[in-house]
């Protein structure tokens, strides 16, 4: 299978070539061809020990202890709590010292527990390294091996179980914070003041009632409308000659019949809310390795808890997976873990989209929300075949969001910013798409602003 | 936290008689604890002195992928701690082989805590009782003024690193009898150096008029010198008699010189935040010494409890099970580091070289390999030197005295190098060298080296301004901040700091060969300042 994949890819590329290209792209796109890494869920690799050696000690080297592992309840109150804190910090004009959630370990199936700790730094006059990160730095070593022979190797491990930021020390698995998607929704809403969603139309009936006092009914109710019941007196005695001069009512003569008397009413009412659909897109192409893929993840995760609160769980998600072909992964599992490889071609994932679409209907029935996180490189480099696509999702989604995390090395604009630019939609339609561009060495804050960007 | 049963206890009272034996020191008393994972997870953060000032962030899973070490330089999760009497932590179901082990490892931490100078300034009182006393003095300004009390130990801890623990103990470990008096000292080290700033021709001349009166004059040289410097500096003797006032004494780290000086800590209404700083930085000092002895400690501790565990004839029958733990802690790891074997295999090796005498001059002159080999002066001095050594070092001489190439080859050493395959995509782990010089490079590269940061006196008038001296390494710049918004707050005004960026940094070469020459980085000097919380960057 593996062959054939290769071999359409081997075709796409010489017809690429075909249509020319610069050198640097070239060797850019043969790199990820030659790649034949494939998409795995990561497996654990005996690790070489971390680097220095502080943190060895001697709970776990001499009384073979692991390192103790809880639940935040033993040491946090909660997370509101936390936060209130970092509140207060603001208000006494210190900046905010509580991140929340970068780390995400949605369990298989499960789509809506998400597991967050809250995190602090505590910033400190230390040193820096200068190194360049292709190499790590050095450390120590012993047994047999002449100066310059591979001794081993360790695939680079650029998403997995740790992905999202490690707790701390070792361990991950240390005071994490368990909260729904919708919590986390409700913070991201209040603490950090993402802005509230606009209603965009209540498409989709549930069965849920909300008793309202908008009916009326003649002889008894809840309520007396003054004014109905006034007029249907008035009526009622016009009709029995008891107002001759309408210039001159005398109402000591009227007569008031039960039946006059108008009341509102409690009745039970249907309530229509709206409903949303996400896809989630994310690039997962060999050149997404590391951080860039970390970001999407995380920023995804954050929004998909941030629309879960907003649509009061009535949120239903997709999750597309794309390199040079686009794949849907039933659940947020497998889309945050499967690892990156292969070639990129972003209007695959558009175009499965607008089939998911157009096969299920949903555009009747759902606000659709496309969210893409990728590193901006497309081997379809003036976005021919990924333009149309996008152009037909912009008629029906209620928002698309792309995020690029940009490689630092990468100089000036990546290929999708471009052809986007280029396009000229995000000036055409800024309430449907926006473009949010960063460096995949951003912080959460980054993160969060970067969401406020895409959705405001 | 309970204590240790009786029985167990016993088995301990025994281990201490053997270790004493064997010519290991320490105090009678030692407090033996069994914890649960419960009382660990407290204790970590409070680098396991139960007593320890509470702090929120002690609550919250801390980030320390930046800088883990440097950030906190207490081990988490040691078994013993420095104090007085010594305690130490156990799981509670150890095997009785497994605790003598355990035991014997303690009993040379506590030896090494009780002998090694630099661990001199923590042998006068107990810190579990002091942290105590801190604990309550912090819960009771906590109720009088709040998370304000938070934002100081926040702030305080932002420069903790910057005590002057060696200051602290040069102090301790000054010899009483001075050849010369205080006040010559201050006169030639400070008083015309710094005060007055004279030339230095000047001060050859005041160097050569004081030989000329102590040799016309004898022992009146001295006074008759002065008499000549009160008339030319009336002020001397003032002057001389301030610095000789307690706390003015030897040079001040950055945490005294705010409480020194710093107009804002010293308004009546802030004076409780000195004790909140006093605090931070007392028990920062005590850490001090643990994370630059991590691999003579360790290495120490493993040495002694192979030693005496293999000769202890109450657990005999357990030596493979000892064998299975004991190479788990002290193999040599084929790539990374572990104190614990390196330092044991050092302090071995040592022992020995100092056994056949070739820790001398007379052994390094020879160069012919084989006789190299075969020489043994027979001066069987080997344990009497590790003691000594183990008295005197740190990590880093312990590090540079010692390993040479004898070590490095015969433990097969090398510096492992990682690079990217980018064609793979996996990392590559490979022998970058085994020079023994790369090697203890290598190794003292990894050591704990807080940055260098002064206060510069000169600049008074703009405030505080700090000088980060250079060393090659760039501060973490997202931490700049923080910290220097801390210190204004702290300071009470703008505070300035002077340090050198990286302006391009050395690119990733496609190819790393052993040998190869790093590239080397260009710099420049930046000033930061933050004012109103605001910070700015100018560079120079």
């Amino acid at each position: 299978m593996m062959v054939t994949m290769n071999d359409a890819l081997q075709t796409y590329f010489d017809q690429l070539r075909q249509r020319g290209l610069s050198p640097e792209r070239e060797a850019l796109l043969r790199a990820e061809l030659a790649d034949n890494g494939r998409h795995e869920s990561p497996e654990l690799y005996a690790e070489p020990l971390p680097d220095g050696f502080h943190g060895l000690n001697d709970f776990c080297c001499l009384q073979e202890a692991s390192e103790p592992q809880a639940s935040y309840t033993t040491r946090i109150g909660s997370l509101e709590e936390l936060l209130e804190r970092d509140r207060r910090r603001e208000q006494d004009g210190f900046p905010r010292k509580i991140r929340v959630g970068r780390l995400i370990k949605p369990g298989r199936g499960d789509k809506a527990k998400i597991v967050v700790v809250p995190t602090t730094v505590e910033e400190k006059f230390i040193h820096d390294r200068i190194r360049p990160t292709g190499e790590e730095g050095s450390s120590g070593g012993s047994g047999d091996g002449e100066e310059g022979e591979v001794i081993g190797e360790q695939p680079v491990r650029p998403e997995g179980d740790q992905g999202g930021g490690g707790a701390g020390h070792g361990g991950g698995e240390s005071h994490e914070l368990e909260s729904s998607a919708y919590d986390i929704g409700k913070i991201l809403t209040e603490k950090f003041e993402l802005p509230n969603l606009k209603d965009k139309g209540k498409k989709s009936a549930l069965t849920r009632y909300t008793y309202e006092l908008t009916d009326k009914n003649r002889g008894f109710g809840q309520i007396l409308d003054k004014k109905a019941t006034l007029r249907r007196i008035l009526e009622t005695n016009i009709a029995l000659g008891n107002a001759p001069d309408l210039y001159d009512i005398d109402t000591t003569r009227f007569l008031i019949s039960p039946r006059d008397k108008v009341y509102r009413i409690l009745s039970r009412e249907l309530d229509y809310e709206s409903q949303a659909m996400i896809f989630f897109l994310r690039d997962y192409s060999g050149s997404m390795a590391g951080k860039a893929t970390e970001l999407v993840a995380s920023q995804h995760v954050l929004i998909y808890s941030w629309l879960t609160y907003q649509y009061e769980r009535q949120v239903e998600t997709r999750f597309i997976l794309h390199d040079d072909q686009a794949r849907e992964v039933p659940d947020f599992h497998t889309y945050y873990n499967l690892q990156v490889a292969g070639g990129t071609r972003v209007a695959a994932a558009y175009r499965l989209v607008n089939e998911i679409v157009e096969k299920e209907n949903l555009a009747r029935d759902y606000n659709i929300y496309v969210f893409h996180g990728t590193d901006g490189d497309d081997w379809d480099t003036d976005g021919s075949e990924a333009l149309p696509e996008l152009k037909k999702i912009l008629t029906y989604a209620s928002r698309v969001g792309i995020t690029i995390a940009e490689h630092p090395y990468n100089p000036g604009r990546t290929e999708v910013e471009k052809y986007l630019f280029a396009s000229g939609l995000l000036n055409e339609k800024p309430d449907i798409i926006r473009l949010d561009v960063m460096k995949d060495d951003a912080d959460e804050a980054r993160l969060i602003e970067g969401i406020r960007k895409l959705i405001s | 936290m309970q204590l240790i049963d009786q029985h167990t206890k016993q088995i301990m009272e025994g281990c201490k008689e053997r270790a004493r034996a064997a010519g290991l020191r320490f105090q009678d008393e030692s407090l033996e604890y069994i914890v649960t994972n419960r009382d660990l997870l407290e204790l970590s953060p409070k680098v396991m002195i139960p007593t320890l000032y509470d702090y929120w962030v002690n609550d919250v899973e801390v980030l320390k992928e930046k800088g883990k070490y440097e950030l906190y330089p207490g081990n988490p999760y040691e078994t013993v701690i420095n104090t007085r009497p010594a305690i130490s932590f156990y799981n509670d179901n150890n095997p009785d082989w497994l605790n003598v082990m355990i035991f014997y490892h303690v009993l040379a931490h506590i030896d090494f805590f009780q002998n090694n100078h630099n661990y001199r300034h923590t042998w006068d009182f107990d810190l579990a009782g002091e942290a105590l006393t801190d604990k309550r003095l912090i819960a009771r300004l906590r109720a009088e003024h709040g998370r304000w009390v938070d934002y100081v130990i926040e702030f305080a801890r932002g420069i903790d690193n910057q005590v002057g623990y060696f200051q602290e103990l040069s102090q301790l470990h000054r010899q009483p009898a001075d050849t010369m008096s205080r006040r010559l000292n201050y006169y030639f080290d400070v008083f015309i150096q710094s005060v007055k700033q004279v030339k230095i021709s000047d001060f050859i001349k005041e160097i050569d008029r004081f030989n000329e009166c102590m040799q016309n004059f004898g022992k009146l040289g001295e006074n008759t010198f002065f008499a000549e410097v009160t008339r030319k500096y009336p002020e001397f003797d003032a002057v001389f008699a301030k610095s000789q006032s307690p706390g003015q004494r030897g040079r001040l780290d950055l945490l005294q010189y705010l409480m020194e000086h710093s107009p804002f800590l010293n308004r009546d209404e802030n004076k409780w935040m000195k004790s909140v700083v006093e605090v931070v930085r007392k028990t920062s000092i005590y850490f001090q010494p643990q994370i630059r002895t991590k691999i003579m400690n360790e290495g120490w501790a493993s040495y002694w409890h192979e030693t005496l565990f293999l000769k202890d004839e109450r657990i005999r029958g357990h030596e493979v099970e000892f064998a299975r733990v004991h190479a788990g802690v002290t193999s040599m790891p084929r790539v990374g580091l572990n104190p614990y074997a390196l330092g044991m295999r050092l302090f071995q090796f040592i022992e020995e070289q100092a056994d056949k005498g070739k820790l001398a001059y007379d052994y390094q002159r020879i160069l012919d390999a084989e006789t190299r080999k075969r020489f043994d002066a027979g001066t069987a001095t080997g344990r009497d030197f590790i003691f000594s050594v183990r008295e005197n070092c740190a990590d880093f001489l312990f590090l540079t005295n010692y390993v040479d190439q004898e070590f490095v080859d015969r433990h097969r050493l090398f510096v492992a190098g990682k690079r990217l395959n980018k064609v793979k995509m996996t990392w590559e782990y490979y022998v970058k060298s085994r020079s023994a010089q790369q090697y203890r490079q290598m190794l003292l590269d990894t050591l704990y080296h807080p940055p260098c940061i002064t206060v510069d006196e000169t600049k008074k008038n703009e405030g505080l301004f700090l000088d980060h001296h250079h060393e090659g390494q760039p501060l973490v710049q997202e931490f700049i901040a923080n910290t220097m918004m801390g210190l204004e707050f702290l300071w009470g005004g703008p505070v300035k700091l002077r340090t050198n960026e990286v302006v391009t940094a050395p690119q990733l070469a496609e190819d790393v060969w052993a040998g190869m020459e790093e590239p080397e980085a260009t710099w420049h000097t930046v000033i930061y300042t933050m004012k109103d919380r605001q910070l700015t960057k100018t560079v120079l």
